[in-house]
């Protein structure tokens, strides 16, 4: 039986849960001026893959990550500004599409926690490094 | 003076407190398109099927609510949520689809096995719609209502348990 069941799982097809079209063609193309592809590829490290939420979408290689990365690519070279592309974005799914979330009043203790800690650790131990 | 040393104690015992209330209340995991309450966003896509119209953002302001259904046929919860969609429309629900990343073959079997409760289909090939709509994957439903503006987003297949929301929100919407 597990022999059975070992052959069987060599024969296992992927559950049909994805597009049969082709990647986008600006999905895996670079622009041919390298300054827009630069500006488009810092701007894809920092937008979040809806799908597998750990990635950027330059990393991704989920169907919607690449259509994601055309679009970057598209609005670049059509001379959008970066920054209104991820505007754009965060409009549509919220500030956790971006990987860098704005310093806001709700996000500082983001941006500060790290530095708080930091000093209450040295102020702990003020006694020690006096020596 | 001595009191302060309880204060690594407080915070441990107040860590302990988060994490297990996050572990009691898991996050939820739905993406809720942040587009609910702002008007549908300019499209025109053509169709997807030479069966079935193509769909507009000037369909979606024209004077009824209507039911926005993101869909694809390799979608395998859609096979679930397919019933419930034509149980909608035998309701009176006008439910519109927006096949994402799809060939007309591929919709016409689906439809075909599954039933079809569109009357416009329109074709995302590249998912631009889908992202304008701020919807993250199939399938997902968004009721507008007959001004063009979005008032509600639904995460996933609607099953059952979803259409009283469903249902309400359809008629807010009127």
């Amino acid at each position: 039986m597990k022999l059975f069941i070992l052959i069987a799982l060599a024969f296992a097809t992927p559950a049909l849960a994805d597009s049969p079209l082709p990647p986008s063609p600006w999905a895996n193309r670079q622009l041919p001026d390298p300054r827009q592809e630069a500006r488009a590829r810092a701007l894809m490290e920092e937008l979040r893959c809806l799908v597998c939420q750990g990635q950027s979408i330059a990393d991704s290689d989920a169907d919607l990550a690449g259509d994601m990365r055309a679009l970057v690519r598209e609005r670049i070279a059509a001379g959008d500004d970066p920054r209104a592309i991820r505007a754009w974005l965060v409009e549509r799914y919220g500030d956790w599409v971006s990987f860098k979330p704005p310093v806001e009043p709700l996000t500082w203790p983001l941006w500060a926690a790290p530095i708080l800690l930091l000093a209450a650790g040295a102020w702990l131990i003020r006694g020690r490094l006096k020596r | 003076m001595t009191r302060w040393r309880f204060i690594p104690l407080v915070v441990l015992l107040a860590f302990v407190a988060a994490v297990t209330w996050r572990l009691t209340h898991p996050p939820d995991t739905a993406i809720r398109s942040k587009m609910a309450g702002k008007p549908v966003p300019a499209f025109a896509l053509p169709a997807a099927l030479p069966t079935k119209p193509g769909l507009t953002s000037a369909d979606l302001a024209a004077g009824q609510p209507r039911l926005v259904n993101i869909f694809a046929s390799w979608c395998v919860p859609c096979i679930a949520e397919a019933p419930l969609l034509i149980a909608l429309r035998k309701d009176g629900v006008t439910i519109d689809g927006i096949a994402i990343r799809d060939r007309p073959e591929d919709i016409t079997t689906f439809l075909a096995r599954h039933g079809d409760p569109f009357d416009r289909l329109g074709a995302d090939r590249d998912s631009r719609v889908q992202m304008a709509f701020g919807s993250s994957g199939v399938p997902e439903s968004f009721v507008v209502d007959g001004r063009g503006v979005i008032r509600f987003h639904h995460y996933g297949p609607i099953m059952p348990a979803d259409l009283p929301t469903i249902r309400r929100a359809l008629e807010e919407a009127r």
